[in-house]
């Protein structure tokens, strides 16, 4: 076998080892952070501070019956569950979590890039598998053959494709911005400070970091509020409205298919803070303290700084679902169809202008 | 060999998902049979180095597309059987001949053009550096004028279906807000 076959595979193995426990540790952060902003104690029995409770839950689910309705529709109902979980694993797979690595394997020199595919399409890639993970609550809401699940699904397919083109559309300038649909290239074209052709404001802005949320604060806040409606997550929750779906699109699932529905929302709620991270927060970018830190450390410190962006994130959406109330349907639709989408599309051509401006400068001169 | 692989494999899925699509009974199915078609189509593209036309075969027909079909399947409610009685008569034998027809057509050209079978797989040297690039400066040069024409017919495709569904009459004021 070829070293670059081992190299991808550990990579692989690594990716899905750190998404595992990545999610038993963001349910239990979750559940606390809600229980602390509503005044409960929260999960504190299994583990210290309950760290362990989500894995007490996992165990749980896996050892339960799995019950499969009579009047369900057997393949697709025994599909959805994998069309939820696979989609959310491959995204992972597109983030930079570092510049490229030197590593000495068999006396070779070897440059391991820190992503698990550098796609020149890696942005339409992880549209195009946003977009197929509509499919899996569709698909349950329907082969469940029970009322609430098929308003659930229903649901869940208007409002996914209506947010998916805010989404699309919000990315469009941050792309012209870095001059490239790859995730590695975006991350680059962050590095640096913010300039200004006027001096009095360049000596202003020379301070921040020229990461896209402060040209683009337009379209990260779009696509923040697109990406939480697209993960399905308060208060975009209509899928999964408790109080008038029971559980939504999940109702009739049980068992080890239920916890693959938990897992994929929490992989893809983390994946969509990572990949904003990347687009709007600069990614891996931060200081790396190269001088009096030892190499493997300061390595790893990239890694370290998208995963304190990709929480900070996380926080939020946290934070969000549990302050706002949930929006009624036509509310939800009117805010993607009348107020989302046009601004995103007046956004796109202010920026392109500006930065048609920027390159051939102004029409007259 | 490993090209033939590469090409075999999501090949086979296409096909699969296109017999799906004609003779699974449910609605459902149906569509689902089309994605799956529409999915492999694009794992064919990646293996041909197009990436980029692959991720817009995903993002437009497999994502937005179908997912818009099945919208519309299940609005309507796909519990109703499914009529199998002919419609037309001597259906049959009418799609038959059209058959036979097409076939001989196509023999036809393939035997005078003198087309050879051969699997041809571009150089990964070839395009994996800018098809989104190359795609768009031909498009945005060459092709401007038709490009736009699409999108003024599309455009009036879509304006037309709105005021064709639209009845003004039958839509109550508080319909609005």
């Amino acid at each position: 076998m070829s070293i670059d076959i081992i190299i991808s595979l550990v990579k692989a193995f690594l990716i899905l080892g750190l998404l595992l426990t990545n999610t038993l540790l963001l349910i239990w952060l979750e559940r606390k952070v809600v229980a602390g902003m509503q005044a409960r104690v929260g999960p504190d029995r299994a583990g210290p501070f309950g760290i362990l409770q989500t894995l007490a839950d996992a165990i749980k689910l896996l050892l339960k019956e799995q019950i499969m309705p009579l009047k369900a529709d057997r393949a697709m109902y025994i599909l959805a569950p994998i069309l939820a979980l696979v989609p959310s694993f491959l995204i992972f797979m597109i983030i930079p979590l570092g510049p490229d690595i030197d590593l000495e394997i068999n006396g070779q020199n070897i440059r391991v890039p820190l992503v698990g595919a550098d796609l020149n399409v890696g942005v339409l890639f992880f549209l195009a598998l946003s977009s197929l993970a509509v499919y899996s609550v569709v698909l349950a809401g329907w082969s469940s053959g029970s009322k609430y699940p098929l308003l659930g699904g229903v649901r869940a397919s208007a409002q996914m494709i209506s947010y998916e083109a805010a989404m699309g559309l919000s990315l469009v300038p941050v792309i012209l911005y870095s001059g490239s649909m790859s995730m590695t290239e975006i991350v680059k074209s962050q590095e640096g400070h913010l300039s200004s052709p006027i001096p009095f404001l360049d000596a202003i802005v020379s301070f921040i970091p020229k990461w896209n949320i402060f040209p683009q604060f337009v379209a990260f806040a779009i696509f923040f509020v697109a990406s939480i409606a697209e993960v399905n997550r308060a208060p975009f929750d209509l899928v999964e409205a408790e109080q008038e779906l029971v559980g939504g699109f999940h109702t009739e699932y049980s068992g080890f298919r239920f916890a693959m529905f938990f897992l994929a929302e929490y992989i893809n709620m983390f994946n969509m803070c990572a990949i904003t991270a990347t687009f709007f927060l600069g990614g891996w970018l931060g200081p790396t303290f190269s001088n009096f830190l030892p190499p493997l450390i300061s390595g790893l410190m990239p890694a370290f700084w998208l995963g304190i962006k990709t929480f900070g994130l996380l926080f939020i959406y946290v934070w969000i679902r549990a302050t706002l109330p949930r929006l009624r349907y036509d509310q939800l639709m009117e805010l993607g169809w009348k107020r989302m989408i046009p601004i995103s599309l007046i956004w796109l051509l202010l920026s392109s202008v500006v930065l048609g401006i920027r390159q051939f400068g102004l029409p007259w001169s | 060999m490993l090209d033939l692989i590469l090409f075999a494999i999501p090949a086979l899925f296409v096909l699969a998902g296109a017999l799906i699509v004609i003779f699974a009974k449910n609605p459902v199915h149906n569509s689902m049979g089309l994605v799956l078609t529409l999915a492999s189509l694009a794992v064919v593209y990646i293996t041909l180095n197009a990436t980029f036309v692959a991720m817009v075969q995903m993002l437009v027909y497999a994502g937005a597309v179908m997912t818009l079909f099945l919208f519309v399947i299940m609005m309507i409610g796909v519990d109703k059987a499914e009529q199998t009685k002919e419609e037309i008569k001597g259906q049959t034998f009418l799609v038959l001949g059209t058959l036979i027809l097409l076939g001989s057509l196509l023999t036809y050209v393939v035997i005078n053009s003198g087309f050879k079978w051969d699997l041809w797989f571009p150089a990964v040297e070839y395009s994996i550096e800018g098809t989104p690039n190359l795609i768009a400066s031909t498009l945005f040069t060459g092709w401007v004028f038709p490009f736009e024409v699409i999108s003024i017919l599309l455009i009036v495709a879509a304006t037309a279906a709105i005021a064709l569904a639209y009845d003004t009459k039958t839509v109550r004021k508080d319909d609005d807000d």
